[in-house]
């Protein structure tokens, strides 16, 4: 049997339910009430002891939402959502302030053990310092804001980063201790009214993560979330705020997994960065939820919106983005880039195997002088999957010598499966460059063979050409995550070569 | 191959018996034969469509091929019965005509990959990091192949004769025991085919075979062959010496015709 049609008989065979991360932690729960109403946002925001301009504003978009209807221009398919029928607050009930690792329930600190990523090392590695001028990647401290479920149970390196000035802390902390910023910043971005995801989120949003950096201040270390859903029937509505004052630099990282289950899950996260003047944001994420089984049943619903504001001038600001999981992803970090000679990239991998549906891109708008943008997608498609590349570019008039580059290349598995590209292009100036560059490929029974004659398994060989494929958004990720990246790659592509 | 009796004290590497292949109901292979003994070089020639490739592909264990009869055995275990990838470990090799490009895999980690991957199938200890950037500085130092090819793409904007020097790296990296260089002259200038064929001999040892398959005879000017078979329409139609190489390049192919 040749090789890719062999591969397209076990992509036939592949039984996600093998689902790597697929395992619930049995620890009780505190949830609102099923359903969505006013009730369920004061729940909500009393839950969180909010102050009364929070509640109101959480109120204002619920009311908003109410007016406005799901979008429907993505190419994904997916029953009708009934939004009555979820749950919209769950938190982990063991409540008490922790004070060191040591005392997380140790049901979670398992489950990050099955992860891969034990809270323990981190407390290990608190106090290795490299040496100045030593870049060891394997000794560069993370601080690890962990998100279990919708409340943040353990936030590490605070002490720190306190020294240094940067705020890390969840943003429902955030909101009481520092309303003065999150007040002046939070859906300045991302405004309540934005699109109906990211109107519920600000009605519902739960917990996410607060950054603040000081102007002139490096973030001395990579800062890090990750996140779980593992609460049957709850939406999660992550929400994040990311400052980056004057000449500052952070680099944010973002990972997910969750357990498998058969109802799908609707999940609306909503982050919103600032870059002022000569700062520059990294953000980076790592994306492995629940796919759906084999027939394509369950898995989680991705609808997230992501957006980032250059707002100063020769600000910048990088999405990098490693997408492998979840049923349907609706997903397009963006870059306004509204100060004069500000940057914006956007880095992608997103696979997709079984009945898995990709609906990503980004949006790149040109507002200030002499802004420039690059866009590198890599899509990936197995099994019966559909993998979508969406984009806009657009220059406004007053965008002189605006600059893009997109590159969007697809690689095909596999017979059954599809790759589309849907680049929208708007230069309102005569002095925008704007370059668009598109390949669609597949994996060549050629290209397999020559390395399995060399050695390689058939999977060994789809690995190496599909890292390949990717090797140019690989090398954005920080160091340690493009280890766990490739990891990742590898086990969402074992579906599709058995 | 009565003529063949003095070389009968070496051990046999590859048997090839009575073969047949067929592909999508295409009888290619009509019943070939062939054995080679370890150290031998054995070059194949043929018109075009004779069967040579095939008869690589199949021994490579290249999918598309149906065997629907006779048997192939390399060093005395049955061939057919193995992956493709177990018979690399084994130390099949086959150089292509046409290697491939493999953008974004850097040629070193390609080498590295393949290398382990072969050492693990034979439960010997892989490569560290160190050993290996050693013993590949030390192989590509021997054959001449500079330093910048290997962290290039593999294959990826290589001329005909780096892709050529790229399979002999590979070659003298993997240490086979049985090495098939497939059509190696096809694109290749008279200066490149010498420097291929230089890294050929130098690779040459009393255990190890190689199997040249080509059209022409100028490659055999540079690899002179122990044995020459030719091949027409899916058999070998007849075997001899060096000479018989010369002798096909003054008369050509047309005699054999009948012969098959």
């Amino acid at each position: 049997m040749p090789a890719v049609q062999e591969t397209v008989e076990r992509v036939k065979r592949i039984d996600v339910d093998q689902y790597r991360y697929g395992f619930e932690t049995l620890i009780e729960s505190d949830k609102a009430p099923k359903g969505l109403s006013e009730e369920t946002v004061k729940f909500i925001s009393e839950k969180k002891n909010e102050p009364a301009w929070m509640l109101q504003w959480r109120l204002e978009a619920y009311r908003r939402w109410l007016t406005m209807t799901e979008p429907t221009w993505a190419r994904v398919d997916y029953p009708k959502i009934d939004f009555q029928d979820l749950y919209y607050y769950s938190a982990p009930k063991p409540k008490k302030t922790i004070t060191s690792l040591d005392e997380i329930d140790p049901e979670i600190l398992k489950t990050y053990e099955k992860l891969g990523i034990p809270l323990r090392e981190v407390a290990m590695l608190e106090g290795v310092e490299p040496k100045p001028g030593e870049e060891d990647p394997a000794r560069r401290k993370i601080a690890v804001d962990a998100v279990f479920d919708s409340v943040s149970v353990a936030t590490t390196f605070k002490a720190e980063l306190k020294k240094a000035g940067v705020i890390f802390m969840p943003i429902s902390e955030a909101i009481r201790e520092h309303p003065e910023l999150v007040q002046k910043y939070l859906g300045s971005v991302v405004p309540t009214s934005d699109n109906f995801y990211a109107t519920l989120n600000s009605a519902v949003f739960s917990d996410g993560s607060f950054v603040y950096v000081p102007p002139g201040v490096r973030c001395p270390m990579e800062l890090s979330t990750y996140f779980r859903i593992n609460e049957r029937n709850t939406g999660q509505f992550e929400r994040t705020l990311i400052i980056a004052d004057k000449g500052s630099y952070v680099s944010y990282l973002e990972g997910c997994t969750a357990p498998q289950r058969d109802e799908n899950q609707l999940h609306a996260a909503v982050v919103e960065l600032v870059a002022h003047d000569d700062a520059e944001i990294k953000y980076s994420t790592v994306q492995n939820w629940y796919p759906g089984n084999s027939e394509g049943k369950g898995g989680i619903y991705n609808f997230v919106t992501k957006r980032g504001d250059c707002r100063g001038n020769n600000s910048k600001i990088s999405w990098t983005q490693v997408e492998t999981g979840s049923a349907i992803t609706w997903k397009y970090p963006s870059c306004i880039l509204r100060g004069d000679n500000s940057r914006g990239e956007f880095y992608s991998i997103a696979i997709s195997n079984g009945y898995q549906q990709v609906d990503s891109g980004t949006k790149m708008i040109h507002l200030g002088k002499n802004t420039s943008s690059r866009i590198i997608s890599k899509g990936i498609a197995a099994g019966k999957s559909q993998n979508t590349y969406r984009g806009l570019v657009t220059a406004h008039r007053k965008a002189t010598g605006a600059r893009n580059f997109t590159a969007c290349d697809s690689l095909l598995i596999g017979d059954k499966c599809g790759a589309h590209t849907v680049p929208y292009i708007e230069a309102k100036n005569s002095s925008a460059t704007f370059e668009h560059e598109a390949t669609t490929s597949k994996i060549s029974e050629d290209v397999l063979f020559y390395c399995i004659q060399r050695g390689l398994t058939q999977e060994e060989a789809v690995g190496l050409v599909v890292n390949g494929f990717v090797k140019d958004v690989l090398q954005q990720l920080p160091m340690e995550f493009a280890v766990e990246a490739q990891k990742l790659i590898s086990i969402s592509l074992e579906g599709s070569v058995g | 191959m009565h003529q063949l009796n003095k070389l009968d004290t070496k051990m046999a590497l590859l048997e090839v018996k009575d073969l047949k292949v067929r592909v999508e109901e295409r009888e290619i292979l009509h019943g070939l034969t062939l054995t080679v003994n370890e150290g031998e070089i054995h070059a194949i020639m043929g018109p075009n469509g004779s069967g040579k490739s095939t008869l690589s592909h199949v021994i490579a264990g290249k999918p598309g091929y149906e065997v629907t009869d006779g048997q192939i055995l390399f060093k005395g275990e049955d061939l057919l019965e193995m992956a493709p990838e177990e018979r690399a470990a084994k130390g099949v090799f086959l150089a292509f005509q046409y290697p491939v490009e493999i953008p974004g895999v850097a040629t070193m980690t390609f080498l590295r990959t393949a290398l382990n991957a072969q050492r693990k199938a034979r439960g010997e200890s892989e490569y560290s990091t160190p050993d290996f950037l050693k013993k590949v500085r030390e192989v590509s130092k021997s054959l001449n192949i500079p330093q910048d090819m290997l962290k290039r793409g593999v294959n990826v904007g290589f001329s005909g004769g780096e892709k050529k020097r790229n399979e002999v790296l590979q070659m003298a990296l993997f240490e086979p025991s049985l090495c098939i260089l497939d059509e190696m002259d096809s694109g290749l200038d008279i200066d490149a085919l010498r420097i291929a064929a230089d890294g050929v001999n130098a690779l040459h040892s009393p255990k190890r075979a190689m199997v040249v398959i080509t059209h022409y005879q100028r490659l055999l000017n540079y690899i002179v062959p122990d044995i020459v078979h030719v091949m027409s329409k899916g058999r070998v139609v007849k075997s001899g010496g060096k000479e018989l190489a010369l002798e096909l390049e003054a008369s050509g192919y047309a005699q054999f015709e009948d012969a098959a």
